[in-house]
């Protein structure tokens, strides 16, 4: 059923910071038309492994095809090529914020291309209708709320229809309607018209939803290995008490909440005496 | 751009006026002793041509635009406003840095040729006033004085500033890491490297232009 060419492909991403490896050793396929969700706890290096996907950062070993390319050697040059073909929404929306909701949708229409300021408008008018913030146009990112420069950072990673999308959590700081637009929009996007969106998020009922393949991340000593693997059904019913832990949404698991008594009263009380030596 | 240029014209007409009155006074005061205070337009002239109003405007337009870039990039570059430029295929040295590189070369010497016009009328106020000149005994004996060489080192100074705090300011606003306090201290290392290397290069200059 899928294209035998995989949009994604990771193999062995390692990346490490000084001493500190974050990515041990990755390697999953993103198939067209599939919804690929990375999960995983904060800190487990998601965002990190997207910002090696996009291209922002270089990894220590390992190589990253995507359309079939590879793109650790790439310079910027080369890199912005390929990065045509996709948009990304950033966590925070990354909106400019010296230009208009209208303009920074625009931005990637007006930058790669001589369309009449007319045609440019209606496609600012359509895509932020697509998110549901017709009339916001005229607005500056600083006067719109952190739910809504999200869906104009959405509207702008889709504004060259990109056949890939890169949504670094997109629903948090949504309310669950808007939560349910942004998932049906990305289904649709995905299944409709093929395009193929990787999605890191923590909302695992957003997950479930869109969905088509998951990977997730691990905590604690597994910490940068891919846990888990599969379709929404695999994972669900993975008998990894770890995912379990995770998609039920449990304080308390192979994850622990606390430390054991000992280990806590060892830590308290080593950090005090840190504390009072610092002071001295 | 607007911003570097225009809305600086108040401050530096300003700043180059009220040089150009205390120049004229301390050179008036001196000079009467000596029984040459027919020498004032001359002095305040041809400083203000080739070393004050350039080293001025260029203090000023440090700490006006150059700490206002430094600031403007770098809470860019904190809230992954770059980055996003960058994933949307736009150079961001393009889009952002060029057209403040051109602003910059283009508005300061602006601003200098402008500074130094008012900074001379400033010193004919004193003359006019105080010491009884005749207008046109002071544009003459300015313009006597100076020669257009003393004006265009101004300005090829004025040129060398513009790119050194520019370069400068960009550079330490795209290379801001770490929240509110980076962009906090790449805007005093900004203003701080861009005084000290336009000091340096005005020495420089002055030696090559007048000495050597």
């Amino acid at each position: 059923m899928s294209d035998p060419v995989p949009i994604i492909e990771v193999t062995d991403l390692v990346r490490k910071f000084g001493s500190r490896t974050v990515l041990r050793g990755l390697s999953f396929k993103v198939f067209k038309g599939d919804t690929m969700i990375i999960m995983g706890g904060s800190g487990c290096g998601k965002s990190t492994l997207l910002r090696h996907i996009n291209g922002a950062m270089k990894p220590t070993s390992g190589s990253i095809k995507i359309f079939g390319e590879e793109i650790t050697t790439m310079n910027e040059r080369q890199l912005a090529h390929i990065r045509r073909r996709y948009g990304m929404l950033f966590q925070s929306g990354a909106l400019l914020q010296s230009m208009t909701v209208g303009e920074n949708v625009a931005l990637p229409v007006t930058e790669h291309g001589k369309l009449d300021s007319d045609i440019v408008e209606l496609m600012v008018k359509m895509k932020l209708e697509m998110v549901g913030l017709t009339g916001f146009e005229n607005l500056k990112p600083a006067e719109i709320s952190g739910g809504m420069k999200k869906r104009v950072g959405l509207a702008r990673a889709l504004a060259l229809d990109p056949e890939l999308l890169f949504s670094d959590e997109p629903t948090s700081g949504l309310d669950p309607i808007m939560t349910a637009v942004v998932d049906k929009l990305t289904q649709e996007l995905t299944r409709q018209l093929g395009m193929t969106a990787v999605v890191v998020t923590h909302d695992m009922t957003s997950a479930f939803r869109i969905g088509t393949k998951m990977i997730m991340l691990g905590a604690g000593p597994k910490q940068g290995t891919i846990i888990a693997s599969g379709t929404p059904d695999e994972i669900r019913n993975s008998p990894d008490p770890e995912v379990q832990q995770f998609i039920r949404g449990e304080a308390d698991g192979p994850v622990p909440l606390k430390l054991s008594k000992d280990d806590y009263i060892n830590r308290l009380l080593g950090n005090q005496e840190r504390i009072g030596k610092g002071k001295h | 751009m607007v911003h570097i240029g225009v809305r600086a014209v108040p401050m530096v007409s300003l700043t180059a006026f009220s040089i150009g009155v205390t120049l004229a006074m301390q050179a008036a005061h001196e000079l009467q002793t000596l029984g040459a205070s027919a020498w004032v337009p001359d002095l305040v002239a041809v400083s203000l041509l080739r070393e004050l109003g350039p080293i001025l405007i260029a203090v000023i337009v440090i700490g006006r635009s150059g700490s206002a870039v430094t600031a403007e990039l770098g809470t860019m570059k904190v809230s992954e406003e770059i980055e996003a430029l960058n994933v949307m295929a736009i150079n961001p040295i393009r889009f952002l840095v060029v057209p403040r590189v051109i602003a910059m070369m283009i508005m300061l010497p602006c601003l200098t040729i402008f500074g130094n016009y008012v900074g001379i009328f400033g010193g004919w106020v004193i003359c006019h006033f105080a010491l009884n000149m005749s207008t046109a005994g002071y544009i003459l004996r300015a313009v006597n004085s100076s020669h257009p060489w003393d004006l265009y080192s101004g300005i090829i100074k004025s040129f060398v500033f513009a790119w050194l705090i520019i370069t400068i300011a960009c550079d330490t606003g795209m290379k801001v890491e770490g929240g509110a306090e980076g962009v906090g201290e790449a805007t005093t290392n900004s203003v701080v490297y861009s005084l000290l290397s336009m000091l340096i290069a005005n020495a420089t200059l002055t030696a090559v232009f007048f000495f050597a």
